[in-house]
């Protein structure tokens, strides 16, 4: 570990795991919904135009 | 006592060109390590000479086994940040610098990443009818994979038999915590219809529990044993059986967790009453279950979901923490370990929701199970095959897995650093430091020895064969204060 990187890292776990309150809580929910729903809009736009073909021509050689 | 946990993580990545029908894999992979390395003047070739992928852990060499062949004609180099950059197989492959904790791993995995990036650029820059694209994924959903393998420094008094046997239950439950998600199934016997989303990419691609091979027949421990530094002393425990991963938090759990049951499993502190019956097996049976109640038998007769199996291991652990202390992982690396394998068990357990931005699994579940809602769709639909793919795919304005909220351990800052810096603390400092300072007067380049032509009658090989020596606290000032690598390999006495 660098001291470069160690100091911009903060090691604590998500507020909402230890000053999670019900209200809050709901709130999150909310919040996580919203930020999915913003996504879906996104990928909708992100997926590549014809899924199907694009599927089928992702042919790879096994490797390791 | 353990020793320290020296680790490191090599990717194979999945490429396509696009707009070139039946391009050439091992073309477009050499197009795309040659564009890259085209972009600086400092080539150096990578030494084959200590390559020996046939050696076997277990001391004899299994009849029917075939080793790894060696491709020495392939694009092939070596990094300033200590990384060797190369095609393999049909597959460009970035093998990180050695590092001495999850944290560095993760920041060095990132910038692999990254590296693939800058890669596509230049080789579309000179391809102007097709678009070369990587995914950092193990398998094309058509029963093709390739690998995203570990690397552990273990002691190699340390028994072979005991680390496979114990790790083993880990390596089968483990997916839990850091499988990246696969829509469908490719065992044999299996349709996509029984197993319409699994925990890993790789879990369908294991046969054995213990070999040689890498290609065929997959085992779940690989015995490969070619420690690239003093066999007397060391072993390098080359793990198979992982997915490449997209959140930094799964990287940073499957190296972490791992790297601390090794130092149990050299101590002897594990124990060995969860050995399994039956992992190959199980490994399927945990993978094609994500409502995890699937269970494991062990060996004695009790059985266990992979859940709390993993919750064994971290109890364990725990007490490891405070018989022996963590120091082989790094104290406070280790610490941050449990406390976030601890977080992830108790959201799988609870709210599986709460983990999504840790767990690529869970977040890949978590789009794909949004957008069949929204789209009615059936798990068959191509579409979420190619969101599946597309959660791996590396360019920012395609991929999936950068807007489903993962969190970040590494910054922007650190990766970039990261490409062209090595970390500090493992010999990668001196190969890395060396190539940025020297490299015209460096031959060729190994994991374990870097070998430099400064004029003389003879070559001069120096040999690293102690993967914490010749970081940066050992040489640092030493590399600073030589003005040729003349001067350093007179101050170094070599």
């Amino acid at each position: 570990m660098t001291e470069r990187t160690q100091k911009q890292r903060t090691t604590s776990p998500p507020a909402e795991e230890t000053t999670e309150t019900a209200p809050a809580a709901a709130k999150q929910g909310e919040k996580i919904k919203a930020d999915l729903d913003d996504l879906l809009d996104e990928i909708d736009s992100v997926l590549e135009d014809n899924a199907e073909e694009f599927v089928k021509g992702y042919v790879q050689k096994g490797g390791e | 006592m353990s020793i320290p946990k020296v680790c490191g993580l090599e990717t194979e990545y999945g490429i396509v060109v696009r707009g070139i029908a039946d391009a050439n894999p091992i073309t477009s992979s050499s197009l795309l390590v040659n564009a890259y390395l085209g972009q600086y003047s400092d080539k150096i070739a990578w030494d084959f000479e200590d390559e020996s992928p046939g050696t076997d852990a277990r001391g004899y060499r299994a009849v029917d086994a075939r080793p790894p062949e060696v491709e020495t004609h392939l694009a092939n180099a070596v990094l300033t940040n200590g990384a060797r950059f190369y095609v393999d197989h049909a597959h460009p492959e970035i093998s990180t610098p050695e590092c001495r904790t999850a944290i560095e791993a993760v920041v060095f995995d990132r910038a692999g990443e990254e590296i693939m990036r800058r890669a596509m650029a230049a080789a579309n820059a000179a391809l102007p009818n097709g678009e070369v694209v990587v995914y950092k994924n193990n398998s094309d959903g058509k029963g093709n994979s390739y690998g995203c393998h570990e690397n552990y420094l273990i002691a190699r008094e340390t028994p072979f038999g005991r680390v496979a046997a114990q790790i083993t239950p880990h390596f089968v439950t483990r997916q839990l915590i850091c499988g990246a998600g696969k829509v469908g199934c490719e065992s044999h016997g299996v349709s996509a219809k029984q197993v319409p989303f699994q925990l890993s990419q790789r879990a369908d691609f294991f046969e054995e529990e213990i070999g040689l091979e890498t290609t065929v027949k997959r085992p779940i421990v690989n015995t490969r044993d070619e420690p690239h530094c003093d066999s007397q002393k060391y072993r390098r425990l080359h793990v198979i059986v992982g997915d490449a991963n997209m959140a930094e938090i799964s990287t940073f759990l499957k190296v972490g967790t791992t790297a601390i049951l090794l130092a149990m499993i050299e101590d002897d502190a594990l124990g060995d009453d969860l050995i399994l019956a039956d992992p190959v097996c199980d490994i399927r049976s945990v993978s094609f279950d994500p409502t995890l109640r699937a269970l494991v038998a062990l060996k004695n007769r009790r059985t266990m979901t992979g859940l709390e199996m993993q919750w064994e291991l971290l109890r364990r652990s725990r007490g490891y923490q405070r018989s022996h202390g963590l120091k082989s992982v790094g104290h406070d690396v280790g610490d941050l370990v449990l406390a976030r394998w601890e977080e992830a068990l108790t959201g799988l357990e609870s709210d599986r929701s709460k983990v999504a931005h840790m767990v690529d699994w869970v977040a890949k579940e978590r789009v794909l199970q949004a957008f069949r809602d929204r789209h009615d769709l059936p798990w068959g639909d191509a579409r979420l095959r190619a969101l599946d793919l597309q959660y791996h795919d590396l360019r920012p304005e395609r991929s999936v897995s950068s807007r489903a909220g993962l969190e970040r351990l590494s910054t922007d800052d650190e990766v970039a650093e990261a490409v062209h810096h090595p970390p500090l603390t493992t010999r990668a400092y001196f190969r890395g430091r060396c190539l940025q300072k020297f490299a015209d007067d460096i031959v060729t380049v190994n994991w374990d020895s870097l070998v430099f032509d400064t004029g003389h009658t003879s070559l001069r090989r120096v040999p690293m064969m102690e993967p914490l020596r010749g970081t940066h606290a050992h040489v640092g000032r030493l590399i600073d204060d030589s003005d040729t690598a003349d001067e350093l390999l007179r101050k170094l006495g070599a």
